[in-house]
Formats: structure tokens, sequence, C-alpha cells
């Protein structure tokens, strides 16, 4: 069944025992697309790139990679696909060449045109220097990019990574996206990156917002930005509830709660904000206000923030 | 085989499109690979070598010493056998089962390290999985079964083992070690299934006191397996004692130790130690082609 997606998911459903982690998923990410999986932890996404990756079983719904169903033609996807998990696969106690030695054997490279392969990577991942240390010498950069190797050692046409900048300081996180960008325009690569930075997320072309296992937002970081409109303000005070009324009453706008401030969003939000903190001068402890960020997106899909905290 | 054409793009200055998709699905290249790395996984570790060898040798030396007094030699065996010549054979099956166990214990790391995932969706065969995980490991147990085999004996000449009365041939060492081979494929084969469900190296320790060491402590390795009474009916229906058994006679090729009240058949050890093996295969291969959450942990 040709397809003229990359990825395409549809309907998928996935339980564990009673809990469903993920409810009818759908969505397809195009040739050459950067495509980000937002979310919380333990919102569904890493479930979703189980299996993607095909780690885990299709139990609802149909999925297929560059047309191969997951369920069907696992072996077809496996060859085609390049996969950095969150957690790390290589092993610690080989040298850098030996894991990336054993990979290409595991895709059927082998000889010449291995060594020429993993040289190459090597070279342009900037680790030729590190090729026979072991793993475990090196830091949390190093490994992420030894990661990144061992994904595209049999170039794979699509890449799948699950929260590829765990444990990564700015710098390296920074090194590690230069990397994707760099590869997605140079080879057409696809891409799929999990994440639950909204720094990580707005480098995407397309976005899917998952929370509690369901797909709540699906476009560009642009425009599910202007999707909330306005002006975001967020407000502290000592009595929000009371607060919120007098709000309501006064100005016909009702704040949301997020965690203990109210957040309002409004066309203009610098005359609202004016209004606002000279009708109520001794309740408004702060305010601030800015454009909208996915974070705003986010909120104003699910009712409640990317890190815990509750709206009512 | 199937070859994988990809998308060929220009290359600026970015990442080499490295020409042509490499992509083939092998058979035994990740069977090689996977075990060539548990062989260096091995090495690297040393304090697995004094676990696995050590801890044996010890046991030999010290029940030998202790034991060899109140050891009366079976019917079969010859009326001289000393007591450690007797354990020396049961020794080395312990070798070979610590040995597969340590190196299927590996799998629970290889999960937690995370380096079973990578595997996972490497485009191999499960069955490549599983055999290259069980000829690492079976090398290993009988490199040092052999090495106990060889070294034990000769401890004899600085007065911590008494001689032994088998004689070393040719067709005795090749039927030894090709013996010892069958049997180190099934003991890790046997490890391998007992290690794939488990998330934890406790949980593996867990099984290893309450059936693992009474496997081996009722194969006929330790003591003779009885005449009668219900402990000779549990060593008759242990796999492992067929295993033991045929291990003696390879090492006393020649010599007629089965028979009325003697050891088991040799083609019966063989047969029952083939078939266990071929089981503990089968159930590898079917635990690891089931895609289930455990996997993805």
């Amino acid at each position: 069944m040709p397809s003229s997606h990359a990825i395409q998911v549809a309907g998928v459903t996935h339980w564990y025992g009673d809990h469903r982690a993920l409810d009818n998923i759908g969505f397809s990410v195009e040739p050459g697309e950067l495509f980000g999986l937002l979310g919380p932890n333990g919102g569904g996404k890493t479930t979703l790139f189980r299996i993607l990756s095909t780690l885990l079983p299709l139990q609802q719904g149909s999925a297929s990679i560059l047309g191969y169903d997951l369920g069907s033609q696992p072996g077809e996807v496996r060859c085609r696909i390049g996969v950095t998990f969150q957690a790390p696969s290589i092993d610690p106690k080989l040298t850098v060449f030996e894991n990336l030695k054993h990979q290409s054997h595991l895709y059927g490279i082998l000889g010449r045109s291995m060594r020429e392969r993993i040289d190459r990577l090597l070279d342009h991942l900037s680790l030729t220097d590190r090729r026979n240390d072991r793993v475990e010498s090196l830091s949390g950069g190093l490994k992420r990019r030894v990661e990144i190797a061992k994904g595209l050692l049999h170039d794979p046409e699509v890449l799948l990574l699950d929260e590829p900048s765990t444990g990564l300081d700015p710098g390296a996180r920074h090194d590690l996206w230069h990397y994707i960008r760099q590869l997605r325009s140079a080879r057409g690569v696809t891409v799929l990156v999990t994440t639950h930075l909204m720094t990580e997320a707005d480098e995407c072309d397309r976005l899917g917002i998952i929370d509690r296992g369901h797909l709540v937002a699906l476009d560009s970081p642009d425009r599910l930005r202007a999707s909330v409109g306005g002006d975001c303000l967020t407000i502290q005070s000592s009595r929000p509830q009371e607060l919120a009324v007098r709000i309501a009453e006064t100005f016909g706008v009702t704040p949301r709660h997020v965690g203990d401030s109210l957040r309002i969003e409004q066309e203009q939000g610098h005359e609202f904000l004016r209004d606002l903190v000279a009708a109520f001068p001794d309740d408004v402890t702060s305010v601030s206000m800015g454009k909208p960020t996915l974070e705003d997106v986010f909120i104003d899909r699910t009712g409640h923030r990317l890190w815990g905290g509750e709206a009512e | 085989m199937n070859r994988v054409a990809a998308p060929q793009k220009v290359t600026q200055a970015g990442f080499p499109s490295q020409g042509g998709t490499p992509v083939r699905r092998l058979f035994w290249l990740p069977v090689v690979t996977l075990a060539q790395r548990e062989l260096v996984r091995f090495a690297r570790q040393r304090t697995r070598v004094i676990g696995a060898l050590g801890q044996p040798m010890i046991f030999w030396i010290l029940f030998g010493a202790g034991l060899g007094g109140s050891f009366q030699s079976p019917s079969w065996a010859p009326a001289e056998m000393t007591y450690q010549e007797f354990f020396l054979p049961g020794v080395a099956v312990m070798i070979l089962m610590f040995t597969a166990i340590f190196s299927t214990i590996s799998i629970i790391e290889d999960r937690r390290e995370g380096f079973l995932q990578g595997v996972l969706v490497a485009p191999i065969s499960r069955l490549s999985l599983v055999l290259g995980k069980l000829c690492g490991g079976t090398v290993l147990a009988v490199v040092q079964a052999v090495l106990f085999l060889v070294v034990g004996p000769a401890l004899s000449s600085v007065g911590l083992a008494p001689s032994m009365t088998f004689p070393l041939t040719l067709a005795s060492a090749v039927t030894t070690i090709g013996f010892l081979t069958l049997l180190a494929f099934t003991l890790t084969a046997l490890g391998y299934v007992i290690a794939w469900p488990l998330d934890s190296t406790q949980g593996f320790h867990a099984v290893m006191s309450i059936f693992l060491m009474p496997m081996w402590l009722l194969s006929g390795a330790f003591f003779p397996v009885g005449e009668s009474g219900w402990l000779s009916w549990v060593m008759r229906l242990n796999p492992l004692t067929y295993g033991v058994a045929g291990l003696r006679q390879t090492v006393y090729a020649g010599a007629n130790l089965a028979g009325e009240s003697g050891l088991p058949p040799m083609p019966l050890c063989l047969g029952v130690t083939f078939l266990f093996g071929l089981v503990c295969v089968g159930l590898a291969f079917w635990l690891t082609c089931r895609r289930t959450s455990t996997d993805a942990r």
C-alpha cells in the first residue's frame, strides 16, 4: 500500500492493563518534515514513540512508516528507521568504534564500506579523536552524539528521536539541534522528535501536543500561538479567588486559574492591563504580559500547566 | 537478503549521503557480532572470571578435602575413585551453569542499560538475537570448564588434589569438549528463558537459589543418584542428571560406566540434553518474538 506520507497514524489507542495511555491518536508526517510531539512526561508520547519504533505492538488503530504497516511489516519498517531512545542504547563497556561496528553488523553493513561510513560519521560529529575511547569515559553530550551516529549508520529515511536532549547542557543541546537541522536540509530525512521543552518544540515545522493520551493540538508552532490570540496576562494576587470574581463582574471576562495565578487572554493587552491595575490596585501583587507562548497554547487546550498545577 | 533503496539527496556542507543504502537483512552476521560483544564485555569485567571459575575451584578443593573420608564410591565407579575425582565433572557442570547464568544475566543488564532496545529495533531475526546471546555464553562457559578440567587435576602435583584415575586421550578430550558445548548451550538457553522476562538481577538471584542450585545439587554432580526413594526419582526426572552422567562418560571414554545399576546410557544422556536444549531455545525464541511492554523498558 503506497503512501505519500512518511509517517501515518490513525486511531491508535493503547492500554497498559486498565490504563489508557493513548486514546484515538491520529496524524501524519510529510517526507522531509521535522515533526515534534510535545507533552508532559507520562502524557503518552513515549508510548506512541515506542509503537512507532516497533517496540510495542499496535493494539488498536493503524500506523505506517513510508507506507509499511507497523503491525504486519515491522522488518521493512526497521530497515528504514533510525531510532534514538531517551535512555542510552550504547554499550558503555565498548569503545565508540566497537559500538558502531556492532550496530553496522546488525544492519548487514560490514568490511570497508562499514569503516568508511563510521569514519565519515565520526568526522562529521567531531568524534574522530574519541574513536577508541570506551563510551563510559565520555561526557553526556558526546554519548548523545554517539547515539545519533548509531541511528544514522544505515542512512535511515525516517529518524525517530525520543527526548534527544535529556541530560544535555544548553550548549550541547544547541549543537544537537544544529545537527538535526543539518541532517534534514542535507539529506531530506524525515524527523519525528518527542520533547517536553517549549524551546525545542519551537524548532519543529509542525507540532502535535499530547496530553493524557489525547492529541489536543496539531499545527505549526506559529499557528498554534496565533490560535490563542492577543496577549496573555498573568496576574499574581494574594486573594486570587475573590479577584477573579471581581474581574469577571467588572470587565466581563472570566480569568482562568492556573496554579496560584490568574490568566487572561486579551486582544489589547496593554489597555486591559492599565484598567486592571487601576481598578484593583490593592489586590494585584504583580502582573506580567506577553505574546502567547507554546505553554499558553498548552494551557489553553488542556486547562493545566505542562508541569503539574491543575486549573479549575 | 533484502536491499532497500534510500532517496539520494545532494549534500552540501551537511551530512554525507553515503551512497546507496546499505541495509541487508542477514542472519549469521548479527549472531557473530552479538556473540563477539559478549566475549569482549566478559574480558573487560575481570570479576566475572573470578566469580565463575574461582568459586567452583574453591568448592572443589574444600568439599573434596572435607567429604573425602565419608565418600563411598558408587557401584559404577572404580573402587579407588576418590570423592574429589567423583566431584570433578560435577564442578565442571557447575562452572557451565554459573557462566551460562552470568552471561544471561547480561540480558537484564542490556535491558537496563538500553542496549537491548537498540537491538530490538534493528531489522534482524529474533532468532539471530537469541543465538548471538547463546553462542557468546556457550563459548565462555566451555572455555572455563575446560580450563578447570585441566587445572583441577594438575593441582595434585601441589597436593591440593589426589591423582586421577581417568586417562587423558585425544578421543576423550574431543568428545568431552563436544559434550560440554552441547550442555553449555542448553544451560545458557535455560538461563535466557529465565532472564528474559525479569527486570532485575535480584529476581534472578532468587530463581537461582530456589531452582538452579537445587537442580545442580540433585543432578548426581554432588552425590551419586540413589537406587530408590523419592530423592532418586527427583534426580531421575532432572534433565541435568543426564548432562552430568553424559559428561562422566565422555571423561572416562571407553570405560563402561552405564549398565544395570550404573549411569544412564550415553545415547539417553545425549538425547535428553539435546531435547532439553531444543525446548529452551524454542522457548527463548518465542519469548523474544513477543512485542510486549517489558521490551520497551
